[in-house]
């Protein structure tokens, strides 16, 4: 593991972070690791700790923590704030966290594509002649697709 | 007057639920009553496309204990794919449709753990704070609408446990599941956070599937990685992830006494009946795990036939289950 000099850091990113809607907890954490202990992402792949995280945000690793691959594993399972002494609610910090690191053009290809789904169709998957026609056999209603709203609200 | 075009099971727009076609046999001859339980149903992006079981036997065994739901064609996703993009986008949207709703005067009844956790955490959100409802309805006024609120959203579970009740539900019971044993997953988003939850279920002791699977005369099993995430909300990132967190509680079901794992989401159908064949095979386990909705374990205790639940449609088939049941 490379050193991390302290030049390096952002001793301002931490604020940056807490002005974010749902960030605002991460200066109360103390440390505990209770959040770390509840995750069930972290109990199969030690780069996701919830803690650490907090940690090297705080310390000021901007780069390190908006440029990693890590924090998109979050599952979003609430596990982290429910343990939390400090209500820290770390599940809202970690979108935050990606929220910041989108505003600096880390985004995994993934979540876009999923926004131009939804300006597109207005739903994560397209609805079809085929799925409609699956439908009626089924008994089911027609499912008709309003994108002109969400492309509208999601410029 | 409601200006939304609610749609009968034929497809043709109707004013009322009073309800037509295949699905209308089961329901109860309610037709000088004023309907105890309304609400608008909520299906977000993947039930009805991938769901079909689910959706079907939400839909029946919702008319069977007097819950009326209606569609409003205009509902799309909740918002959720967008939060970890930008939260603010998430409010916008959910508060889109929750602003649909607002306007025909009705709850809303999501059968999606991720689409009721969203549209609830937005709801408390813009009931809690004046200026981000401001800042939110800044946007909505681009396509004409307007949340103010509140507008109250439940998931279809929390509706039979708080309208219905199990003690409504046993009463209604006419096939009970006598010799059935299933092994409960409630979801994350089904008990967490809870401070949108408060009230309904704990997330550490949690009851109510197990004790809506009990009303049906089943058995309810407990197991080891009950309260366990399926890793969903992690697939798009890394499957080997999500895969290895949903595995955990694919084995310990397997060796319950338990003929089905009972969902409630379809973010964690994904998981466990989508991605169970891959998890098997990467793992060398023998794994086959029938998965089902639990709408679809109540239809059969209410005598509703499991070709009307949308069972061909369950990937690992839940042969023994039927078996029990319909001999």
């Amino acid at each position: 593991m490379s050193r991390t000099k302290l030049n390096d850091l952002d001793p301002d990113f931490k604020n940056r972070v807490a002005s974010q809607p749902g960030g605002e907890g991460i200066k109360a954490c103390f440390a505990c690791k209770a959040c770390t202990a509840a995750c069930p992402v972290e109990a199969v792949d030690k780069r996701y700790d919830p803690r650490k995280i907090i940690r090297m945000a705080l310390l000021g690793m901007k780069s390190e923590v908006l440029g990693s691959d890590f924090i998109w594993l979050c599952s979003s399972c609430y596990g982290c704030s429910e343990v939390c002494p400090q209500n820290v609610r770390f599940t809202e910090v970690m979108f935050a966290i990606k929220n910041l690191a989108v505003a600096e053009a880390c985004v995994p290809p993934g979540l876009t594509v999923q926004k131009e789904l939804l300006k597109r169709h207005g739903r994560l998957y397209e609805v079809t002649e085929f799925e409609n026609d699956k439908r009626a056999k089924q008994g089911l209603p027609p499912i008709t697709e309003h994108p002109e709203d969400y492309a509208a609200l999601l410029g | 007057m409601r200006s939304f075009k609610a749609l009968s099971w034929d497809g043709r727009p109707c004013p009322s639920s009073s309800g037509v076609g295949v699905l209308a046999r089961h329901s109860r001859e309610r037709k000088d009553k004023v309907d105890p339980m309304e609400a608008l149903l909520y299906l977000g992006c993947t039930v009805p496309v991938r769901n079909l079981n689910y959706e079907s036997s939400a839909r029946l065994t919702a008319r069977s204990l007097g819950i009326t739901l209606h569609d409003h064609e205009k509902f799309g996703c909740c918002g959720f794919p967008l939060k970890s993009l930008k939260a603010e986008d998430t409010l916008v949207v959910a508060a889109r449709n929750l602003a649909l709703a607002e306007n025909e005067g009705m709850e809303i009844c999501a059968l999606c753990n991720a689409c009721a956790g969203t549209l609830t955490e937005t709801a408390h959100v813009l009931d809690h704070h004046p200026d981000v409802k401001e800042r939110v309805n800044t946007r909505l006024a681009s396509v004409g609408l307007r949340y103010e609120g509140p507008v109250r959203v439940r998931h279809f579970m929390r509706l039979l446990w708080e309208e219905v009740g199990v003690e409504a539900i046993r009463e209604s019971i006419t096939r009970p599941l006598t010799d059935v044993v299933l092994a409960p997953h409630y979801g994350c988003h089904y008990l967490k956070p809870s401070e949108l939850t408060a009230g309904f279920d704990s997330p550490d002791v949690p009851k109510t599937l197990a004790e809506l699977i009990s009303v049906t005369g089943a058995e309810a099993v407990d197991y080891p990685s009950l309260k366990d995430c399926c890793g969903g909300g992690v697939l798009g990132m890394s499957e080997e992830v999500a895969n290895a967190m949903a595995r955990k509680k694919l084995e310990d079901v397997s060796r319950t006494r338990a003929h089905a794992l009972v969902l409630v989401c379809p973010f964690c159908n994904v998981m466990y009946e989508g991605q169970q064949k891959k998890i098997a095979k990467e793992a060398g386990l023998d794994l086959k795990v029938p998965v089902v909705y639990y709408p679809q374990v109540l239809g059969l205790a209410l005598g509703i036939s499991s070709k009307d639940l949308g069972f061909k449609l369950n990937r690992v088939k839940p042969k023994e289950l039927l078996d029990i049941v319909e001999g």
